[in-house]
């Protein structure tokens, strides 16, 4: 698997007329003014939208869930390209590799972690309320 | 200086490996320190999960409706994305190489930093005060201990970026200077995504709920 990428790196760097080619040191994307800018900009739209809706309460709350949710997946990826700069070539894609990887872990855990836990929950409602709130 | 002696004095192959590294030296620490933030999101998805779970056992005490302020949470999640841009803009006077630009821009994203991490303690301080403290409920607990973990980080983080304004100041924008802040960079808009999940799960979906 390493000899393979890292034939692939050295591939990449004989093949400099592609243009699209970094340094073997510099693996790291830079931004621009224009980028980051872009990326503000997005990130002020996407953070305004869900303060607003909720502070406001125009749309029910099911709707209202959803639409935070989605806006704040597209504001973490406004946030990864235009400030992370993340592609997938930097550093001969290892970094895209290591946040799939990490993204993988992470969903199954906290999807795994709410799912069973909400289960347990539900099942121990019945009995197990009255008897906390009637504690001490 | 000691590998390169060493290199002249026996010159078998492994000492030959130790100049190689020495050429490429920071090479891949973008990629080390991207494993590193990785693993750290790793941590914040731990507590994630913790706090999902444990959100709704308030345990008769105050639920997320009665204790959070929005528009303080809105100013407070301004501050963290205003010292993201300028940050930004730090890096991109360093690339054009001006010290003292680029001085004054992490000075503002460090007072920026500073003012969440003000703003965050006084919200701590109300909650505790009105009874609301990590002991109440397993609410509180993870909640304090999930805002509490990123309130450390960027701490750090302005600890971190104070210790690099000195470096830079004493020996300017050399390569190994330049290689930390980009690692600093890193670290500083990672927090601001991780802040994304804050306040889109703890705050706003928590007075949703």
């Amino acid at each position: 698997m390493s000899t393979h990428a890292h034939s692939d790196h050295h591939g990449h760097g004989a093949h400099g007329g592609h243009g699209h080619d970094q340094g073997h040191g510099d693996g790291h994307a830079h931004g621009s003014f224009g980028s980051y800018m872009i990326g503000f900009v997005l990130s002020v739209i996407l953070t305004a939208i869900p303060f607003w809706l909720v502070m406001n309460g125009t749309l029910d709350n099911g709707t209202t869930t959803a639409v935070v949710l989605g806006l704040a997946l597209v504001q973490i990826i406004v946030h990864m390209v235009y400030f992370l700069h993340m592609n997938s070539r930097s550093e001969g894609g290892w970094t895209m590799l290591a946040l799939i990887f990490t993204l993988i872990v992470v969903v199954i855990m906290l999807a795994g972690s709410l799912w069973v836990m909400y289960h347990l929950n539900a099942n121990m409602m019945p009995g197990m309320s009255h008897d906390m709130s009637r504690m001490p | 200086m000691t590998t390169t002696v060493n290199t002249l004095r026996s010159g078998d192959a492994p000492d030959f490996y130790v100049r190689d590294e020495v050429a490429h030296e920071g090479g891949s620490t973008a990629l080390g320190f991207w494993i590193y933030l990785m693993s750290d999101c790793l941590i914040f998805a731990v507590l994630f999960a913790t706090y999902g779970v444990l959100s709704t056992s308030y345990a008769a005490g105050p639920t997320p409706k009665e204790l959070f302020d929005l528009p303080l949470v809105a100013v407070n999640t301004s501050m963290l994305l205003l010292s993201s841009i300028t940050y930004g803009f730090a890096m991109l006077a360093m690339e054009r190489g001006r010290t003292g630009q680029t001085q004054a821009w992490l000075a503002i994203t460090g007072l920026f930093g500073l003012a969440f991490l003000g703003i965050e303690l006084t919200e701590f301080a109300h909650m505790i005060h009105e009874g609301a403290g990590p002991w109440r409920s397993a609410f509180l607990s993870s909640f304090f201990t999930l805002v509490g973990t990123h309130g450390l980080h960027v701490t750090f983080g302005t600890v971190w970026l104070v210790t690099l304004m000195v470096q830079v100041a004493r020996r300017g924008l050399i390569p190994a200077n330049r290689r930390r802040l980009m690692c600093l960079s890193m670290f500083w808009h990672f927090l601001d995504v991780i802040w994304i999940g804050v306040f889109t799960y703890v705050y706003l979906m928590g007075v949703l709920r």
